[in-house]
């Protein structure tokens, strides 16, 4: 497959991805039948390397990163593909040994702080019982650790803080915590689902300054799972859209938010109220995305698509390069009867 | 200020007028409770004298972050509470007259934020859609009643034949389709909007905006727009409101805005939202956080976060002013009033300097 | 129509988790004998345990029909007055079920006007009825239930009382449980009473009393199904306990709990079978409708499911 968009260029620089997805399968056993949640889903990401998974809800971006951190709400199970963490497999680890991943080399950011949280905890003693149980430190050193992150994470007066409780802190702060919570054993991968919807638009702002600048410094993997284009666009170096159980696109993040390929995404973008400017007409997207047990054959997308062609009514479509990014669309295919329409061409 | 007004009347009375709108909540803990542990009662001033006024078949957006009173406002001007302190005029009627009496009653309506919670899970759509049609006697008869419910579905955009579905058989998008078809069932002339669209995904957000804007041009709809999103307030607002903990600090025609917003706390926003055209941004948030309503900031409520204050900022509560240059625009903030925000009218504003309490 | 509605049913999600539990399928299985055989008695019944000219005395004492003694006119045996112990259950079950179902049902509707006002109204009126529900749970309900037959047999001329005995019975074990409802409603009111589709209906200006019953009321009776349930068992049980201790139904319309009762005087002198069957189909009853009742509580629960 085209490596250079499916994962990104700096990945030979330093010997591998840190996270690679190999066409991921998720099924739902019910009592109808086997639901399909996510169907051939791959990417990779490189160390100090945003990708940014975005979809509306319920088109599996939550659910992806939930397979990878090993916490997929039964009855749902991997039921084929691989998740490599460092070139070694983690989708069939027992639940102990991925425990002992989870925390140590990957991080979980979710969407409410207060889920994360130990109520009964101080937050600085939170932070040196992970430490300590992935790292080899002194009590001291865990605590001299855990204020130097509560600082870094831009929590003020962190000395006096670190014998806080949650309940002491206001949303954003409690955030910072969740963060701070994720890094301080050092992982080399953060899967982060949502981590500022729940909160104020100004928060919001500092919360992705901090992600983005962490990362960069500490040569974190991040996985950033949200629906706001906004964010991804501001914080993402890459970006995977997701509809309906597949990667729809995946590419450089340029390129998907300036010039989508695939015709979903194109609908996406063009559905984002500008701010910049009055519209009066939005563009939007017929109808809405169906359920799992409703998913259309051929493509998924095909029942809503202004460019549907026969093919995409029989055939699923693979990752096709596009030039600039990679899209599941058999407009890409050069076999295919359908030509490009003008408004997916390059600008 | 605007000069989209196809309503016959709108010469006269505004649709809604809110004059010094204020509701304080008590939060004091029981009785029992504050006397043994030696606590004063305490209020939440969740508005705190408020006033404006929405011209007819126009839109009035108030924006601002949680807890800045906007979804309290919303509630004060349909009469779900009562004002602890002012008065809301409805066409020139005031409000507690008007809510008294069903042929005023009907001209208003809401449609609110969550599509999951609005509608009664119980009902079938199409005795949800006629309940208002039932309640103020609109049509005689159940054939004429079916009648009204089918159009009012199609008006919408959905089928006459979703009338004998329940909710749960519809998506978010859908639902809000139905909600909206709920409140235009008693052909109301004014319509409360709260958050109508941030429970919805991003294509059917712009679905459902596309569906109010068609409205409010083919019926003269006047709306109250209540919104947390900058960019979808500037699609539909005629004027916008910024709202930050119970007050309002600024007030403009909404492209007067977006071109040249005055209050720190209007322009702080503006910067921080993150936007597709800003990929790679290096940017400075506004430090802080939005302190508690119950215990608010002396003076300028905005201070503590604001680069521009000084000590006067600290003791004194600014007024909304017009500004040199803006005679369309008030705000509430002593630098501008000064003139020392940097700001020159018919020039572009300038980025805010650091925070005093950044990051 | 109405077969769509069954088809409907038997695709339900409540369907399914019923036939998943082998447990609950047992248990419907037995209710409805139980059911059946109290409200078919007079015709299902091999005898009629009231009708006097059909007792004959040389016939008591019999032992069940598989004992070497046993005959088959009495297959669970006779009573001292030659009475047939099947038919005295059958009958006796009648009257249980009857009291059971009736207090329930007073309960259920005491309990959700209380809790749906409560919780609704909120404020002052909330604060007090919920203080009554409180205070009247710190008591024992078998002892609300022996306070309020007491009060009213001390009130009324024996004559008057054994008339209007059953419906003493209904209300001393109804008055007894309201409570349980009462919070269950009012803490589900709480919660709906806020939701925007309440919110809408006030905006129209739909009457308060109106939205408590046609929009509120739909929504939190869910929960009272379960409880109402569990209390029948609860109820049947209460009932027993009464008649066994003499201050229940009148001896004229014998109960399982009177059945027992007068067994209870044979059962050390040889003849058991007279109190442990009434008390079997006690048990089996009893059990059988709590069995339902969590079952529906838990399939009736999304986050158990």
């Amino acid at each position: 497959m085209a490596a250079p968009i499916l994962s990104t260029p700096s990945h030979s620089r330093d010997g591998g991805p840190i996270l690679e997805v190999r066409n991921l399968r998720v099924e739902f056993p019910t009592r109808r039948g086997v639901l399909t949640a996510l169907d051939d889903v791959s990417f990779d990401i490189a160390p100090g390397e945003v990708l940014g998974v975005v979809g509306e809800s319920g088109a599996g971006k939550s659910m992806t990163g939930a397979a990878i951190i090993g916490l997929l709400e039964p009855p749902g199970r991997i039921a084929g593909g691989q998740i490599l963490l460092n070139g070694r497999r983690i989708d069939n680890l027992p639940y102990e040994q991925m425990r002992r991943i989870r925390g140590k080399e990957i991080g979980a950011i979710f969407q409410d702080p207060l889920t994360t949280l130990n109520p009964l905890y101080t937050v600085g003693r939170q932070l040196t019982e992970t430490m300590q149980t992935h790292l080899d430190i002194s009590d001291r050193e865990a605590r001299q650790r855990a204020i130097g992150w509560l600082e870094m994470v831009g929590i003020p007066a962190a000395a006096q803080r670190v014998d806080s409780y949650p309940h002491e802190f206001s949303g954003g702060m409690r955030q910072r915590v969740v963060i701070a919570l994720a890094l301080c054993a050092e992982p080399k991968l953060i899967v982060a689902d949502e981590p500022t919807t729940a909160l104020d638009v100004s928060i919001q702002a500092q919360i992705i300054a901090l992600l983005k600048r962490l990362a960069r410094e500490k040569g974190t993997a991040m996985m950033l799972v949200t629906h706001d284009m906004g964010v991804i666009a501001e914080t993402a170096d890459r970006v995977a859209v997701m509809y309906a159980g597949c990667i729809a696109e995946i590419g450089p993040v340029r390129e998907v938010v300036k010039a989508p390929k695939h015709p979903y995404s194109e609908g996406l973008m063009a559905s984002i109220p500008p701010l910049d400017r009055k519209v009066d007409h939005l563009a939007g997207i017929e109808g809405a995305m169906p359920r799992l047990s409703a998913i259309p054959k051929g493509c998924a997308f095909n029942t809503r698509c202004p460019h549907v062609f026969d093919r995409c009514r029989h055939e699923r479509p693979e990752l096709l390069e596009t030039g600039t990014t990679l899209a599941t669309c058999w407009l890409y295919d050069p076999a295919s009867e359908k030509q490009v329409p003008e408004l997916l061409k390059d600008d | 200020m605007t000069d989209r007004r196809p309503h016959p009347r709108a010469a006269g009375a505004p649709m809604l007028a809110a004059e010094d709108l204020a509701k304080h909540f008590d939060v004091s803990r029981p009785l029992l409770q504050r006397v043994l542990a030696g606590e004063a009662r305490r209020t939440l001033k969740a508005v705190d004298g408020v006033s404006f006024d929405i011209p007819k078949g126009t839109t009035l957006s108030l924006v601002g972050e949680s807890g800045c009173g906007k979804s309290t406002v919303a509630r004060l001007v349909v009469g779900l509470y009562r004002p602890s302190r002012g008065r809301v005029l409805f066409d020139g009627m005031d409000l507690e007259t008007a809510r008294s009496d069903a042929a005023q009653r009907r001209r208003m309506q809401m449609i609110f934020q969550d599509p999951y919670a609005s509608l009664n899970p119980r009902w079938r759509v199409r005795d949800i859609i006629a309940e208002p049609v039932r309640a103020f006697g609109l049509v005689e008869g159940g054939a004429a009643q079916r009648e009204r419910v089918a159009e009012l579905l199609m008006q919408v955009g959905l089928s006459p034949l979703d009338g004998e579905k329940y909710p749960h058989e519809f998506s978010g998008g859908q639902r809000q389709r139905i909600s909206i078809a709920r409140a235009l069932s008693s052909n109301p002339e004014f319509l409360v909007c709260d958050e109508p669209t941030s429970a919805l995904d991003v294509s059917v957000q712009a679905q459902i905006l596309n569906l109010m804007k068609d409205l409010q041009a083919r019926l003269g709809l006047t709306y109250l727009f209540i919104s947390h999103n900058l960019a979808v307030v500037r699609q539909v607002s005629d004027r916008i409101g910024v709202m930050y903990l119970g007050r309002l600090v600024e007030l403009a025609p909404a492209e007067t805005l977006f071109i040249a917003p005055r209050h720190p706390y209007t322009r702080a926003l503006m910067e921080a939202i993150p936007d597709l055209e800003m990929t790679g941004r290096q940017r400075i948030p506004v430090g802080g956080e939005v302190p508690s309503p119950i215990n608010p900031p002396s003076g300028c409520p905005f201070h503590p976060r604001c680069p521009l204050a000084n000590a006067r900022c600290k003791a004194e509560m600014p007024a909304l002013l017009p500004p040199r240059g803006q005679p369309d625009t008030i705000v509430a903030c002593h630098a501008v009033e000064e003139e020392r925000d940097g700001v020159v009218p018919g020039t572009t504003v300038p980025p805010l300097p650091a925070a005093a309490t950044g990051v | 129509m109405a077969a769509g509605v069954l088809a409907r049913a038997f695709d339900s999600d409540l369907w399914w988790s019923f036939k998943r539990s082998p447990v609950t399928v047992v248990s419907a299985i037995v209710a409805l004998v139980c059911i059946l055989g109290a409200v078919l008695a007079p015709w299902i019944a091999p005898h009629n345990p009231f009708d006097l000219a059909s007792l004959n005395l040389g016939d008591a004492f019999k032992p069940p029909a598989w004992a070497e003694e046993g005959e088959l006119l009495y297959p669970l045996g006779s009573d001292d007055q030659g009475r047939d112990v099947l038919s005295a259950i059958m009958y006796g079950a009648r009257v249980s079920l009857l009291v059971g179902v009736a207090a329930v049902l007073f309960s259920t509707f005491v309990g959700v006007a209380i809790g749906l006002l409560a919780g609704y109204v909120g404020g002052t009126l909330d604060s007090l009825l919920m203080r009554i529900a409180d205070i009247q749970l710190t008591f024992p309900s078998i002892l609300i239930a022996l306070l309020v037959d007491g009060v009213v047999r001390a009130a009324l001329p024996r004559e008057v009382h054994d008339q209007i005995a059953l419906f003493v019975v209904i209300f001393a074990i109804g008055i007894s449980a309201w409570p349980q409802f009462a919070r269950t409603v009012r803490g589900s009111t709480l919660v709906e009473r806020n939701k925007e589709y309440v919110l809408a209906a006030r905006v129209i200006g739909i009457s308060q009393i109106r939205i408590m019953l046609t929009h509120v009321l739909p929504n939190v009776v869910g929960p009272v199904l379960v409880i109402a349930t569990l209390n029948l068992g609860f109820a049947i049980l209460a009932e027993a306990t009464l008649s066994f201790l003499g201050v229940g139904v009148p001896p004229t319309q014998p109960s399982l709990g009177t059945l027992i009762r007068i067994g209870n005087d044979f059962l050390f002198s040889g003849e058991w079978w007279i109190t442990i069957f009434p008390g079997l189909a006690l048990i089996a009853m009893v059990l059988s409708v709590n069995l339902l009742g969590d079952w529906l509580r838990d399939a009736l629960n999304p986050r158990l499911r």
